[in-house]
């Protein structure tokens, strides 16, 4: 057996790079740890970035591969320099609303990176391979499976994510198909087998046509993939996707022996999984159960017959029931979010809120199209963060609340994931707005909800329904009752 | 089977620190709560970033037109990554400042 050397090229620039590498790490561990509590999130931001700075710096300055500087410096500046400003201009100018579609989007990027990254080292190692004293017959080492990870991870991350941005964005609909599953099926398995096959060949220095049709077939993988998901799930396959890119950066990190690239992806890559999981979980449903789709199945259900009225309220009695009321809740859903209504939304409860009235928000873990979606929106209208009342606490002062609004939120109260186990969403928990005394649901029409089912809530004899866009009839709303 | 257990002695540091690193990063998120699943999993985005440092090693050793277009293309979109990822983070956060610690 051959021993294994490891020759160590000492010089003072490579330990400060392995030490500000070292740095890097730590900081991206603990910008993470901060990130998961409410106190220290913004700082942990700042420190996970201050980490890639410092990263991203002694690597353009030392870097060194078989004692050769990092080259080409005006290039690489300048397109820092691009991405740097697009980036900031992106991320500052993009409506709190479109934050998903945001997010989506740079996490495509970094995909994007990645796959390339390994579409430039594939032709080099063909290359070194064959120029070895005797020329290899395969490329069955460690990392030509790095590279055709790298590319296949990030390829599908890369189209993946482009497509949940479309999604999310309004630009393409679901495409739902038996079939689409054993395609994807299929794909992903024709990948996992190309990545043996391609290992077997011999390396051939003058041509790369196998890795180009191989970063195509990632790349369709990626849209196949998406594609019959349904836009509600986004969230939880954009975190997917996420923890995808972490393992395509890792990847790199294995090619280059680079530690930042390896701590920082396999960090990026677990912690994913596990907040994809914690996700699924907020929803009651299984990560397999989102990916495959159980969504959107026709609801054969129980509650579909008999003959069923809706009462509407006029604005006039809807304002007086909630200027005479002792407690309301406002639960909020994406509708809020799309007729862009959350400062109206504030003033209507600041407004009660000066005739005496208790008015808080019910705020469930999966309303809108991001988990923690309307916090964040409702921040953005300065709704003081002690109004907004989590599910399970809402839910136990339900029954002493006068008025529920439901503000464009529909299968988060849908009564049919407690009492209907025929519902695809039965098991999900929701807020139990029929538990109050009165409900009203302001809704554009009767149509259903992401999740494509009907609402019993709305036909409950409690439940009054004001039919309009949210933001208009939240003005007419607060109109009414100033002139109470 | 000797090329395997090659691989893994030439590797052993790498393997060591993925293995820790899956870890930690289970650990170090396993309490959050809901409201700030998504800045985290957008901070996360951000941290993924890090892809950039391979973009920026390919750029800088490419001799050839070709890698040097795709090394160029590479590093404007780990940038993007990098760069869009902490700011929309930071603004998602921004909206938090004034709030307590929920419960």
């Amino acid at each position: 057996m051959d021993t294994i050397q490891k020759v160590i090229q000492f010089s003072s620039e490579i330990s400060i790079l392995e030490i500000s590498y070292i740095v890097a790490s730590v900081l991206f561990i603990l910008g993470l740890k901060k990130l998961s509590h409410p106190d220290t999130a913004r700082s942990g931001n700042l420190w996970a970035a201050a980490g890639m700075i410092a990263a991203i710096l002694f690597t353009i300055l030392f870097h060194k591969i078989d004692g050769e500087n990092i080259g080409n410096i005006p290039w690489i500046l300048s397109a820092l320099a691009i991405g740097t400003v697009v980036g900031w201009y992106a991320a500052r100018k993009v409506k709190m609303t479109a934050m998903p579609q945001m997010v989506s989007l740079f996490n495509g990027m970094g995909g994007a990176c990645a796959a390339l990254i390994s579409l430039m080292e594939f032709p080099k190692m063909q290359i070194k391979l064959a120029a070895l004293p005797i020329p290899a017959t395969n490329m069955l080492n460690g990392e030509a499976i790095a590279i055709l990870l790298g590319l296949m991870i990030g390829g599908v991350s890369f189209a993946g994510s482009m497509i949940a941005f479309a999604k999310l964005d309004g630009r393409i609909g679901d495409i739902k198909h038996p079939i689409l599953r054993i395609i994807n099926l299929s794909f992903l398995a024709l990948l996992l087998i190309s990545i043996g096959f391609i290992m077997t060949l011999a390396p051939n220095p003058d041509s790369n046509l196998v890795i180009y049709l191989f970063a195509a077939a990632a790349l369709i993988y990626g849209v196949t993939f998406v594609m019959p998901i349904g836009g509600a799930d986004m969230p939880v396959v954009i975190s997917l996707l996420n923890s995808f890119t972490g393992v395509a950066a890792a990847m790199g990190g294995f090619l280059y022996s680079n530690q930042a690239m390896l701590t920082g992806g396999i960090l990026v890559g677990s912690s994913g999984t596990i907040l994809t999981i914690l996700m699924c979980k907020a929803m009651n449903r299984s990560l397999i159960n989102v990916i495959i789709g159980a969504f959107g199945g026709k609801a054969a259900s129980a509650a579909s017959s008999g003959e069923k009225s809706v009462k509407e309220i006029t604005l006039s009695d809807a304002s007086i029931l909630l200027s005479y009321s002792q407690k309301v809740f406002i639960v909020p859903g994406y509708g809020l979010a799309v007729a862009q209504a959350q400062h109206l939304c504030h003033e209507l409860d600041t407004l009660l809120a000066s005739k005496g009235v208790e008015v808080k928000y019910a705020i469930h873990p999966v309303a809108g199209r991001m988990p923690g979606h309307m916090n964040v929106l409702l921040a953005e209208a300065d709704v003081p963060y002690e109004k907004l009342v989590e599910m399970d606490d809402a839910n136990q002062e339900m029954q002493n609340t006068d008025v529920v609004i439901v503000i464009g939120a529909n299968d988060v109260v849908n009564p049919a994931a407690e009492d209907d186990p025929g519902s695809p969403i039965y098991g999900m928990p929701i807020i139990k707005a029929s538990e109050a005394k009165n409900v009203i649901v302001m809704k554009r029409s009767m149509a259903t909800g992401y999740a494509a089912i009907e609402n019993n809530l709305f036909y409950h004899p409690k439940n009054r329904m004001l039919f309009g866009d949210a933001k208009a009839t939240l003005q007419k709303l607060i109109a009414e009752i100033k002139a109470l | 089977m000797e090329d395997v257990l090659k691989f893994f002695m030439e590797n052993k540091d790498l393997i060591f620190i993925i293995i820790l690193s899956v870890f930690l990063g289970i650990e170090v998120i396993s309490h959050v709560p809901a409201v700030l699943h998504t800045p985290l999993m957008s901070g996360a985005n951000a941290i993924h970033g890090v892809v950039i440092i391979g973009a920026i090693i390919v750029m800088g050793h490419a001799k050839d037109t070709l890698p040097m277009v795709l090394g160029f293309i590479a590093v404007i979109l780990g940038t993007l990554n990098v760069v869009g990822g902490f700011v929309v983070t930071d603004r998602m956060l921004e909206m938090f400042k004034k709030k307590k610690p929920n419960k």
